[in-house]
């Protein structure tokens, strides 16, 4: 009784009302006969779709920069992966595969510089790194009008710059999800996007086993006693910044091939909160992750998210309130994990 | 001798107030640039000053007692839209619903600080990102009110000009001609120019009064001449032929600009309030507070108490701001008006040259006065430059978290620079190596 209690307890109040709201709207879905292998199908969609960006959180928790807000930085090299990529008129696999080569050049440069940075700020990288990241997407705002791209599927007929939804219609759009799909029991399964997202997983997952990664882990758990055995805390944590930004930056370029479009602009901003609320929702906290976290953590978060739309319509014929749930789940849990964590040391 | 001093004080008074300085000659260069007229700009700046000053100004005491900034004064902004929009519904108007809506936002903003504080307290040395997501958080909480739960079984009001067409949830704008629509601008009002010129000659008189002074003491001086020059570079612009001409035109149908004096009255007494409440015990434990929880935890000082106090302080300041700069605007955008409160009130302090440590209220209205000189003259600079004003947009966006982002990066550099941070909690480790010199790719 007493174990019970105490697993409640590091499970969190948050993620059982989180889960048992889950299993309202599952419970729901079917009373309501709600065709819910069609909600189904779009739940395992999204999984992958978001998956990765939300992957590209366990580096950055475990290298001991805390929740990376400045993920959005990857997002950028990801977009600029694709639309260099789609400007080069690269199409199919290979419009993908460049475009996640590009992505990752830029993000092993931005990361490390971001890392760098993060390495003089210990403490406040949450605060910082937010509004590094709103700052770049500002930043890109500009560049997205200024950069000179000519791909008429890409910029304004009339006048200047990039047009802020673009279409990856015979590009690579759903190329990973379109790989061997098929469908059970009236439920899509969209193979490749999710093979792509656990060959991510099992990567990141022996990433962390290596030499390498048991050193970072080192460094983000205990930097005094890594710093003692001879690891360079500093070292490692840019190593942690650079793999979360190159896994966001692939994140993104999954994400819109999924959506069939890319989003510029403003778009990109608040990915990040999504990102982290999921891991959060899965288990993790500011200082400990794990790839369950992330697949557990996506799956509970998208399945809300695309549940909620048609069940609280159906049931309190209410319209908004699917979004409003999202605002208050997404930041409720962030809230939540930065209130456990103790003092102000990371 | 006395020359170097003279030069010294000088030096010290550039460095200081650098932030500003830099931002006082891109606004320049922006206005040079943007061809504006320097009476549109002091007509606008005026408008802004007098909507955005007392937000502004909300932020300091949270900095005093080392809370950092306050991005949860959106908390504040919410809580009196929540009482403009109950005003509303009572259809109250006049001077009796501007004073209805500072009472109902009274409690509202006291209850949702002392929660906001509830929580900071449970997260400390994280108070900036904690009391962003809170902002964020309550946003949803009140979405859900006023979208949802307005209207329906739960909160069961009918008021078809307030309400959606299907009766469930506040419309998205809500027009305050008849509710609170200048009704503090309105009380007393008076032509620009003479509040300028006034303002101007007390700058005069006061800087020449503090040199006097300094003189006498055997202090350096040349800080309190150049502001006094300043006072009379105000002065002068204003009475220039083509500014002058322009601001007695500008008002409605072509009469004189006027400004509301009792408006920047109301400023002025939170100036002096920021400036009291210090000197007070209450004041003074704050800052104990502000500068070693340690220290003041010995002395037997409240410590959780205490945030909590300055948190619900400027939360209600934020909610009395709210309500002077929507009575200004004349119509509430019930989903978004808010939204942006805590960015711009933030970005404008930091302008001024506050730091996450330290913020007064000369930087705060200093700070009001270049940020929005910037929001004015971008567009038309980005227009005048690139032939697109969507990118002076951006670029003000831009430099608003950008000024942000820096302001807090270099606060959490100095504070690892220092090395031994007195909250102790820090894991010490050996300072940053050369390999991390490169951090500029992303600012």
């Amino acid at each position: 009784m007493e174990k019970l209690k105490r697993r409640i307890k590091e499970f969190g109040l948050p993620r059982i009302i989180i889960l048992a709201f889950f299993l309202f709207l599952c419970i729901m879905a079917i009373v309501r006969d709600l065709n819910f292998p069609a909600l189904l199908s779009n739940v395992i969609a999204r999984m992958p779709m978001d998956g990765v960006l939300v992957l590209a959180m366990v580096p950055g928790i475990l290298c001991g920069i805390g929740l990376n807000f400045g993920v959005s930085i990857g997002i950028i090299a990801g977009l600029l992966g694709m639309t260099i990529s789609m400007e080069m008129g690269a199409t199919g696999l290979v419009g993908l595969l460049v475009a996640i080569a590009i992505s990752t050049a830029f993000s092993t440069l931005f990361g490390y510089g971001y890392g760098a940075a993060l390495n003089r700020m210990k403490g406040s990288e949450m605060t910082v790194s937010t509004y590094v990241g709103f700052s770049v997407v500002a930043l890109m705002c500009i560049g997205w009008t200024l950069l000179p791209f000519k791909n008429p599927s890409m910029v304004y007929a009339m006048g200047t710059g990039l047009r802020p939804t673009i279409s990856m219609d015979g590009y690579y759009g759903a190329i990973l999800d379109n790989f061997m799909k098929f469908e059970i029991a009236g439920i899509t399964i969209p193979t490749g996007s999710l093979l792509f997202l656990l060959g991510m997983c099992l990567i990141v997952w022996l990433f962390l086993r290596s030499k390498t990664g048991i050193a970072m882990r080192a460094a983000g758990s205990n930097p005094l006693y890594a710093e003692a055995s001879g690891i360079s805390v500093n070292k490692m944590r840019i190593v942690g910044t650079v793999i979360s930004t190159i896994i966001g930056g692939i994140g993104i370029i999954v994400y819109s091939q999924s959506y069939g479009f890319m989003q510029l602009y403003n778009a990109p901003r608040m990915m990040s909160f999504s990102a982290i609320a999921a891991v959060l929702i899965g288990g993790a906290s500011a200082s400990k992750a794990s790839i369950s976290n992330v697949l557990l953590g996506v799956f509970l978060f998208q399945g809300i998210l695309v549940l909620s739309l048609p069940v609280v319509n159906d049931v309190f014929k209410v319209q908004n309130l699917s979004e409003i749930m999202r605002i208050i789940i997404t930041n409720g849990i962030i809230i939540y994990a930065l209130t456990r964590r103790k003092g102000g040391a990371s | 001798m006395q020359k170097g001093k003279e030069r010294a004080a000088f030096m010290d008074f550039i460095f200081r107030n650098k932030v500003a300085i830099l931002f006082s000659i891109v606004s320049l260069l922006c206005l040079y640039v943007s061809g504006i007229q320097v009476s549109f700009l002091i007509k606008e700046l005026l408008t802004r000053l007098a909507r955005n000053s007392f937000l502004v100004l909300a932020l300091i005491i949270p900095v005093i007692a080392g809370m950092g900034m306050n991005f949860s004064i959106v908390i504040g902004a919410m809580s009196a839209q929540a009482a403009i929009i109950m005003v509303t519904y009572f259809k109250l108007s006049g001077i009796v619903a501007l004073i209805a809506t500072f009472v109902l936002a009274l409690p509202l903003s006291v209850f949702f600080g002392w929660l906001t504080g509830k929580v900071l307290n449970r997260a400390v040395g994280q108070e900036m990102i904690t009391g962003m997501m809170l902002g964020y958080f309550a946003n949803g909480i009140y979405q859900m009110i006023f979208l949802v739960l307005v209207g329906s079984a739960i909160i069961p009001i009918v008021d078809p000009d307030l309400l959606l067409s299907t009766g469930v949830g506040v419309r998205n704008s809500i027009d305050l001609t008849n509710t609170i629509k200048y009704t503090m601008d309105n009380i007393i009002q008076v032509p620009a120019v003479w509040f300028l010129v006034a303002l101007g000659a007390f700058g005069i008189f006061w800087f020449v009064r503090k040199a006097l002074m300094a003189k006498k003491k055997g202090e350096a001086m040349s800080v309190h001449i150049f502001m006094a020059a300043m006072s009379a570079a105000l002065v002068a612009v204003v009475l220039m032929p083509g500014v002058y001409y322009g601001l007695m035109t500008s008002g409605a149908g072509k009469t004189p600009l006027q400004v509301p004096l009792f408006t920047f009255f109301m400023i002025f007494l939170l100036f002096l309030f920021n400036g009291f409440f210090l000197k007070t015990r209450l004041g003074q434990n704050l800052r104990t507070v502000g500068n070693s929880r340690q220290v003041a935890n010995s002395a037997g000082i409240n410590v959780d108490k205490m945030r909590i106090t300055a948190i619900v302080i400027s939360t209600v300041l934020a909610a009395w701001g709210q309500i002077i700069y929507l009575q200004n605007v004349g119509t509430l955008q019930t989903m978004t008006s808010h939204e942006s409160v805590g960015l711009y009130a933030v970005a404008a302090i930091v302008v001024g040259g506050a730091s996450v440590k330290k913020a007064t209220n000369a930087q705060a209205i200093i700070g009001v006065v270049l940020f929005h000189t910037l929001f004015i003259v971008s567009p038309q600079a980005g227009q005048a430059l690139f032939n697109n004003a969507q990118l002076g947009e951006f670029f003000r966006v831009f430099l608003s978290y950008g000024v942000i982002a820096l302001a807090l990066a270099l606060h959490a550099w100095e504070r690892i620079k220092k090395g031994k941070g007195e909250e102790g909690a820090e894991a010490q480790l050996p300072p940053a190596g050369e390999d991390g010199a490169k951090a500029a790719s992303e600012s």
